[in-house]
């Protein structure tokens, strides 16, 4: 085998700058997909991040029907104090939940006195809802950004609603909410903060404390709208997620009426998400093709260049296999060379990158999220292999027609 | 069933071929470049075959060198039936048993003279690292080459390319040298060292040598000059050599 290499090394350093266009046109091909592949990634990863720690969670429980009309907010299919009950039990014993968060979700009427409007308000235990959103209180543009801007008595306001409404931190509002018997409740309340609007659902939302919450709807007991939770690992959303529905979307028992979904089922961003996805898969598509038809093309040429010497070691004896396998191996130290230069050129990229330090805000928010484009070891042992596996097929095709060569005919080869 | 080689004892007939008929199409037309040429070749003969362009000398040498079939006849080499023999087994045959020199040398470009003469045992024959070396240093010597076993064929001039390519083919230790017109690219001094380089290694190693050649001096220098005409062997004569 090192003989062989060392032959295909030698042949494919005599057409010296042939094959380093090839290589370079590999490498190039292998940078594209390495680089695209890591900025996509720190992309999603940074779009997902924000909407998972600003409001989302990565994963939420809600009773049976609940997600399929949260527009409204329905206060009728609440969490009763039981199925509650049961989360809670349920979240202690499955492993990597790291933190859950009950909250009371309602339309609303906000009042200043002067100007009334609508709004979505969201009641929450401060300590826990920054448990599983942690980046909450990083959204407060002006006002408290500790938790105590959530105590009794005190609510956010979205940015949008402050703006337009003229409001100022200190100011006092009333929110009016309609309860589940149809009767009305409100609460004056202190504006501590005003809050950035994130994007998706949730994401213009007030915020107060969950026993304020509870006044304004004159609850009884301690119903919940949902059960956000935050998991350790995001990877684990899956696993999780899986074994929640086994215990709590069973047959057995009360759980048969709780749905649990996750983040991208709840958000439309997962569509983008796997846009991005598709998008890396098309430009490994293209790496396909760039090395299928480069390395395809060198092969031919090699062949269609050696006729007579393929015959000359034909004729002296070389088995058919020997010189399937010379070309085979010029072909593949092609494709090596082509992801080796890739990969090193790639990760310099990605480092310098990282070093430089991009960062993007979404739909013109304040808060800035430095993209940090990393690289899987596996996308870099899947381009590798990809761009070597495709070597071998576009050098399979040159390198059978010279190992069927007749030696006579490629002897008379001029 | 090639793993043998080396030369065969004197008497011996490495070459039996009887009634080879070789027939193909150009141009649509049926040419008979053999028409029942017999001939056996003893083993350690310098033999030439001489005759006009296109009277099949080439042909019977490409027959001999199993690089071809016959239409008809029979043909045993080194006492195998060679006109059974598939692709891979030929190729095998080849390499173990028969060694080539070709008129345009065909050193392979990219590899030192060294490593042209090794070739054949690394990639046809797989000897090891040690035997390969002491084998080509040999015959390199022998040749006249061993101060000129780093160049390349492209820094060589015509006569030590063909030392070289001689080398190449006894680096087997074949039983059959077959060469075409080994001498005709090369100037009369250089022709006439590469002929008697050749017969030193017949009489040293005892292979056999056959020629296809136009070259005088190569047929001076033969022992058996058999003349080809229209595809048919039309005579045979032995000399001194």
């Amino acid at each position: 085998m090192g003989n062989l290499a060392k032959i295909a090394v030698r042949n494919l350093l005599r057409y010296t700058r042939r094959s380093l266009l090839t290589v370079s046109l590999i490498a190039f091909g292998v940078v594209f997909v390495l680089v695209f592949v890591a900025m996509a990634g720190a992309f999603k990863e940074t779009i997902v991040a924000s909407i998972t720690d600003n409001y989302l969670g990565h994963l939420q429980i809600h009773r049976r029907g609940y997600v399929a009309s949260i527009e409204s907010l329905p206060l009728n299919l609440n969490l009763e104090p039981a199925q509650l009950a049961e989360i809670q039990k349920e979240l202690g014993s499955v492993p990597g939940v790291a933190g859950a968060s009950e909250r009371i979700k309602f339309n609303a009427m906000f009042s200043t006195f002067v100007e009334t409007t609508g709004m979505r308000v969201t009641a929450v235990y401060p300590d826990r809802e920054l448990a599983v959103s942690p980046k909450l209180l990083s959204r407060v543009l002006q006002g408290d950004r500790t938790p105590a801007a959530l105590a009794r008595g005190k609510i956010l306001v979205p940015d949008l609603l402050a703006r337009g409404m003229g409001i100022k931190v200190g100011d006092t509002v009333v929110v009016v909410a309609t309860n589940k018997d149809g009767s009305i409740n409100g609460k004056t309340l202190l504006v501590s903060g005003i809050l950035e609007s994130a994007t998706g659902p949730g994401g213009r939302d007030g915020y107060i404390h969950f026993e304020d919450g509870m006044e304004i709807l004159r609850m009884q007991g301690t119903e919940t709208t949902e059960v956000a939770i935050r998991l350790r690992d995001f990877g684990q959303i899956a696993r999780v997620g899986r074994a929640l529905r086994e215990r709590l979307e069973g047959d057995s028992g009360g759980g048969a009426a709780l749905e649990v979904h996750t983040w991208a089922q709840l958000s439309p961003f997962s569509t983008v998400a796997t846009l991005i996805d598709m998008m890396a898969l098309f430009m490994k598509l293209m790496l396909i093709a760039i090395v299928l038809i480069s390395v395809l093309n060198v092969m031919i040429m090699a062949v269609y260049e050696r006729v007579r010497e393929i015959g000359t070691i034909a004729a002296i004896g070389t088995l058919p296999s020997r010189i399937l396998s010379l070309f085979l191996v010029e072909g593949v130290l092609l494709g090596m060379a082509g992801a080796a230069a890739g990969v090193l050129a790639g990760a310099a990229i990605i480092l310098a990158l990282n070093v430089w330090k991009v960062s993007i805000a979404f739909g013109g928010a304040r808060q800035l999220f430095v993209l940090s484009p990393r690289i899987d070891p596996y996308e870099v042992v899947l381009a590798s292999v990809m761009v070597i596996a495709v070597s071998v097929v576009a050098s399979v095709q040159p390198a059978v027609r010279a190992s069927r060569m007749e030696p006579i005919d490629a002897l008379r080869h001029v | 069933m090639a793993s043998g080689g080396g030369a065969r004892a004197p008497g011996v007939n490495v070459v039996r071929a009887t009634d080879l008929t070789k027939t193909y199409a150009a141009d649509g037309v049926e040419v008979r470049a053999l028409r029942s040429v017999s001939v056996d070749v003893e083993a350690g003969s310098f033999i030439a075959f001489i005759g006009p362009s296109g009277s099949g000398k080439t042909t019977l040498l490409n027959l001999l060198g199993c690089l071809d079939k016959p239409t008809s006849g029979q043909l045993e080499v080194a006492g195998i039936d060679v006109t059974r023999l598939g692709r891979r087994h030929a190729a095998a045959f080849r390499g173990a048993r028969i060694g080539f020199v070709f008129q345009s040398f065909n050193l392979v470009p990219v590899l030192t003279a060294f490593e042209n003469v090794e070739y054949p045992l690394v990639m046809v024959q797989d000897r090891p690292a040690g035997e390969r070396r002491s084998r080509v240093l040999e015959l390199l010597g022998a040749v006249g080459m061993a101060d000129q076993r780093d160049k390349r064929p492209e820094q060589l001039s015509g006569g030590q390319k063909q030392r070289v390519a001689i080398a190449r083919a006894l680096v087997t230790r074949p039983e059959l040298v077959l060469a075409d017109e080994p001498t005709a690219n090369l100037d009369r001094e250089t022709a006439y060292t590469i002929i008697a380089l050749m017969k030193k290694m017949r009489d040293e190693v005892g292979t056999t040598f056959l020629f296809a050649t136009h070259d005088t001096r190569i047929i001076g220098a033969a022992e058996i000059v058999y003349t080809i005409e229209d595809g048919r062997l039309t005579g045979r004569r032995e000399q001194r050599g």
